[in-house]
């Protein structure tokens, strides 16, 4: 390999951007007829990655449904990849907002990130972001920014109706909780153990930390009088416990947090398939669900990738940047590509769109600009011929304080791992 | 000496000249990170030490701001003014330091190199741990620096005329540290310990010192990254960043202060850039061949390609 | 703890231990010999387990029963492969500069973990051996045990005493115990140094390789487990000492045990429990537990 080409292409690329940020400082603010710009920014490094490839794909096939087209002006693209850590998404959205001076920010993918993003908003002026996948409630509930809006609901809201399954449903009393130690199972065990423990329910909770792969002392803290599991691991830790949990000879009836029950624990090996069918889990979207729109997106979806890399069917990030992408060409159009005077206009269309995203849920911002949806309770079936997750059940219209009034939700405190939101109804 | 103060008048008057994102997100961001760079190279050059702790020692500095200053998310301790928390910050960074050379006193070359690697690592798992103290995975936000003249630290300017000043007078500092009887006895230390032992001096003590030195030169570095940053979280000390504050040095070259900075440019330009020109996808390939190139060619990094040239014109 | 509970963790402690051993101990055999510190002994670790995978799944798919053998073949050979050609390459040439190796091996990691992102995504895997191996057995007095956890610990046992036999009944052996020693004496002695280092070199890749197969059948494994095993491998011969095979497989079972017990009482901090030893280690006794003074 000559590795001198790479070496000159840099010197030249260095030199190139150079003039281009000079020229950059030039050109009059947007004129009519100019492209709009949107940054998609990702995670294409580390574990992320495979989710990070799929909002790409997600949106990209949007686009070219709209034939690069809002509101009568074309929309230019420019991608950029962090690697799920807060700094690094700061830097590339730095970049975007300063360097590659695009209109509108969509991204990034994960929780810390999100609340960097959030921070930044807050600083720019003329300029928004769309959260892509990023599910850390306090991005919007605590200190929401006026430029910051997200289309997709977060890790509480996407735990909605699994509590009430549990106990009155499955009439389960007491349930162990296995989650990862780290902000996102927190929010998603808080919105499990609110309705949960309300509905008269206990729970014990067992917390590992983010890369644990050897569950067995874990597995061995179980209480006997456990009724079910709740797991909210996802990833390689979850594919871990799953197997330990299954060679044990675990048999408890198993529920699932949202990144448990995707493809990519369906569609590895091992005797962990066994004890996961018929496994409920709770979220935002499922992989067969009777609904022409999602049909109609899926099929879309698999006739686009299902060559190019893509998976059997859409991720939950993929899903997630794609309503994101939904919610600004909507926006755009309504203000007939107007981006200017700070987008004031084209903010205020974001935050009174209504519209049904691609799972046929109705779907509209609050007053902190973040999504009001309806969650979907879903089984793990055998479907033409592979495990997938089946909708079975709704919730409609989940807010971000599920059903709690907001003040009385914000003093029960962020989710931690010391606050599990697992307070008795009073 | 005289070109120094040469290039500073060019750094004081080159935000004229361009964009506020070059200003800030170039240039501010490569001298903030060039700082703790600097306090690796001061370690490495002058004492012969390779340590893989100086972006922990920054991160200390940068998480007991964060608990400290007012405005913060979530707030642990807060209402402190930066008046008060940006010494305290500094000392506990300087604190850190002395408390890995007491560790490693006894260590050196690879064996410095790897046990700094993992008393870094575990610092950054028990930031991640913590609830209490450093809020876990998520780390603190909003961490926004002090007003300057009334102006927000995040302003371009006061960002990029803080970090040059703090790197100015780090710099000199470094400079004359070491023609001082204390940097003398460093240098003479690295270069044969026995010789130095037996006139008396306590090589020990001096290593420690050395390395309180680095902690402290680390800490200012690191509560400017952390306040450009807007927060610190423990990605932000991570095994990734580590290995960036090491790559920034040896880019630049171990051989003279002015490397580090050298290298923070290179890499933050590198960072910024590379994909414009290359596979968003493939990146990091592209970052890992390129420093192995560099380390293959030239193991003093940048100041000694310079060095070489100058010397074959010679 | 309830007795039965703390014989569980104990046994989970030692076979954590064995793996540990396994990987950490192909680290310390080329740092014993070569002093070269290793950065990249995690992507070792990590292109054993993918290839081996590779190798793997399309005989496990046709249900050969000796695909996991063959899986943990092409693991070993693709490991040794790697490091062989890293040593032939980059390493050979600049022996004796102990900081640029760690660095170039630093940028071989980077690079190597990019790459197998790109071949392989970014989704977990998981070996499955033979049923023989991976299903459970009685055990007295505990109930069901996990087989393959008693595999890892006899084939820890079985490096460990290849190693010993190598190190102490071979003229290969005898070089590099010489060469640990002295380098000089052994290259004024006539012995092709090099080649020996070559051989070594691939010994230790080779055991990384091991250690991932082994690994990714006892645990699932995707990216940024290179790093994991990277810094374990770290701490256990610091711990140990470094350059000893007895010493890793002390320092293994130290880290091993106490990462074990650590998640049965504060699973939270478990973690730290592994870098506080090292730092206690290092106060009282810098160059290892075993380790003779540098």
């Amino acid at each position: 390999m000559d590795l001198r080409i790479h070496r000159r292409a840099l010197l030249l690329g260095a030199t190139g951007a150079a003039a281009a940020a000079t020229t950059g400082l030039k050109t009059p603010a947007v004129a009519q007829n100019a492209p709009i710009r949107l940054g998609w920014l990702t995670t294409l490094e580390g574990p992320f990655a495979t989710g990070g490839q799929d909002s790409f794909r997600c949106m990209q096939m949007l686009l070219e449904q709209h034939n690069s087209q809002a509101g009568g002006r074309r929309i230019e693209v420019v991608r950029e990849s962090s690697n799920a850590q807060a700094d690094v998404a700061l830097a590339r959205a730095r970049k975007l907002a300063e360097q590659d001076r695009v209109d509108v920010i969509i991204g990034p993918l994960s929780g810390a990130e999100g609340i960097a993003l959030r921070d930044y908003s807050r600083t720019l002026s003329g300029k928004t972001i769309v959260n892509g996948s990023s599910g850390a409630s306090d991005t919007t509930l605590r200190n929401a920014s006026p430029n910051f809006f997200r289309f997709s609901t977060d890790g509480t809201q996407w735990m909605a109706g699994l509590g009430n399954h549990v106990r009155r449903t499955m009439n389960v009393q007491e349930v162990a909780v296995l989650a990862g130690d780290y902000a996102f199972p927190y929010a998603q065990v808080f919105g499990f153990s609110l309705e949960f423990c309300r509905a008269g329910g206990r729970a014990t909770y067992l917390f590992s930390p983010l890369g644990t792969t050897d569950f067995s002392s874990i597995i061995a803290r179980i209480p006997r009088t456990a009724g079910a599991l709740v797991v909210v691991h996802g990833g390689t830790d979850g594919l871990a416990f799953m197997t330990q949990y299954a060679q044990a000879g675990g048999n408890l009836p198993l529920l699932g947090g949202s990144i448990m029950a995707d493809q990519t624990m369906l569609s590895a090996r091992g005797p962990h398939r066994r004890i996961m069918m018929g496994m409920v889990s709770a979220g935002p979207l499922a992989d067969v669900h009777e609904e022409p729109s999602w049909k109609e997106f899926v099929a879309r979806y698999r006739a686009r990738w299902l060559n190019e890399g893509g998976f059997q069917s859409p991720s939950i990030h993929g899903f997630n940047y794609y309503t994101a992408l939904q919610g600004v060409l909507m926006a755009l159009e309504q203000v007939r590509g107007d981006v200017g005077g700070d987008q004031k206009a084209f903010q205020a269309a974001l935050a009174g769109l209504r519209f049904k995203n691609a799972m046929g849920a109705d779907l509209h911002l609050d007053h902190n600009r973040q999504a009001v949806s309806d969650i979907f309770l879903n089984r793990i079936e055998e479907r033409d011929g592979r495990a997938q997750t089946v909708t079975f059940g709704r919730t409609p219209q989940v807010n971000q304080t599920l059903g709690v009034p907001e003040a009385q939700f914000l003093a029960l405190g962020a989710p931690s791992r010391d606050n599990t939101g697992c307070v008795a109804a009073s | 000496m005289l070109a120094s103060l040469a290039l500073l008048a060019a750094l004081t008057a080159l935000p004229l000249f361009i964009p506020p994102f070059w200003t800030a997100n170039i240039l501010g961001r490569a001298i903030a990170y060039g700082i703790v760079a600097m306090s690796l190279t001061f370690l490495a050059t002058y004492g012969g030490f390779v340590s893989l702790a100086q972006t922990m020692m920054g991160g200390v500095a940068g998480y007991v701001a964060a608990v400290l200053v007012p405005d913060s998310l979530p707030s642990l301790v807060g209402g402190v003014p930066y008046a008060a928390a940006v010494p305290i910050a500094l000392l506990a960074a300087t604190a850190s330091g002395l408390l890995i050379g007491a560790i490693a006193v006894r260590t050196q070359g690879i064996y410095l190199l790897m046990i700094t690697l993992a008393l870094a690592m575990g610092f950054h798992l028990f930031a991640q741990a913590n609830i209490a103290w450093f809020n876990g995975y998520e780390g603190i936000r909003n961490v926004v620096g002090p007003e300057v003249l009334g102006r927000p630290f995040r302003d371009p300017f006061v960002f990029y005329y803080a970090a040059l000043a703090s790197a100015a007078l780090l710099y000199a500092l470094v400079l004359y540290v070491v023609r001082t009887p204390f940097g003398l006895v460093l240098q003479g230390l690295r270069d044969n310990a026995r010789r130095v032992n037996a006139l008396g001096y306590h090589a020990a003590l001096h290593r420690i010192a050395a390395f309180g030195l680095a902690g402290f030169i680390a800490g200012c570095g690191g509560l400017l990254v952390t306040f450009y940053n807007i927060g610190i979280t423990p990605g932000s000390i991570g095994l990734g960043p580590t290995v960036n504050v090491l790559v920034m040095s040896v880019i630049g070259g171990l051989g003279h202060p002015i490397g580090a900075f050298i290298g923070a440019l290179i890499f933050t330009l590198f960072d910024t850039f590379a994909a414009d020109l290359y596979d968003r996808d493939r990146f990091n390939t592209l970052v890992g061949l390129v420093f192995l190139l560099i380390v293959l060619a030239s193991p003093d990094g940048v100041l000694g390609v310079a060095k070489r040239a100058t010397a074959a014109e010679d | 703890m309830e007795g039965s509970l703390a014989v569980t963790v104990a046994l989970n402690g030692l076979t954590l231990a064995a793996l540990y051993f396994i990987v950490a101990s192909g680290f310390s055999l080329i740092f014993g010999l070569m002093r070269t510190v290793n950065m990249a002994h995690g992507s070792l670790y990590l292109v054993g387990a993918y290839v081996g995978y590779a190798v793997f799944e399309p005989l496990y798919d046709r249900d050969a029963w000796w695909a996991w053998y063959a899986g943990v073949g092409a693991g070993i050979a693709a490991a040794a492969v790697f490091g062989l050609a890293m040593q032939a390459a980059l390493l050979g040439w600049m022996q004796g500069q102990e900081l640029r190796q760690a660095l170039v091996t630093i940028g071989v990691s980077i690079v190597a973990a990019d790459q197998l992102l790109a071949v392989f995504g970014g989704n977990p895997r998981q070996f499955f051996p033979p049923d023989a191996l991976f299903g459970a057995t009685e055990l007295p007095g505990l109930g069901r045990y996990p087989t393959f956890r008693l595999v890892q610990i006899g084939v820890a046992v079985a490096v460990g005493l290849g190693l010993w036999l190598l190190l102490n009944r071979t003229k290969l052996g005898l070089m590099v115990r010489a060469g640990v020693d002295d380098r000089q004496m052994l290259t004024a002695l006539g012995v092709n140094v090099p080649l020996v280092s070559l051989a070594v070199f691939a010994l230790g890749a080779g055991l990384a390789g091991l250690g991932g197969v082994i690994g990714g059948s006892a645990q699932p494994f995707a990216q940024g487990v290179d790093v994991r095993f990277l810094l374990t491998s770290l701490v256990v011969v610091i711990v140990g000492g470094m350059g000893s095979v007895a010493g890793t497989a002390v320092g293994a079972l130290l880290v091993g045990m106490a990462e074990q017990i650590g998640q049965a009482l504060f699973p939270t901090y478990s973690v730290i429990l592994t870098f506080l030893i090292m730092a206690a280690v290092l106060a009282l006794r810098p160059q290892g537990i075993l380790g003779r003074p540098a």
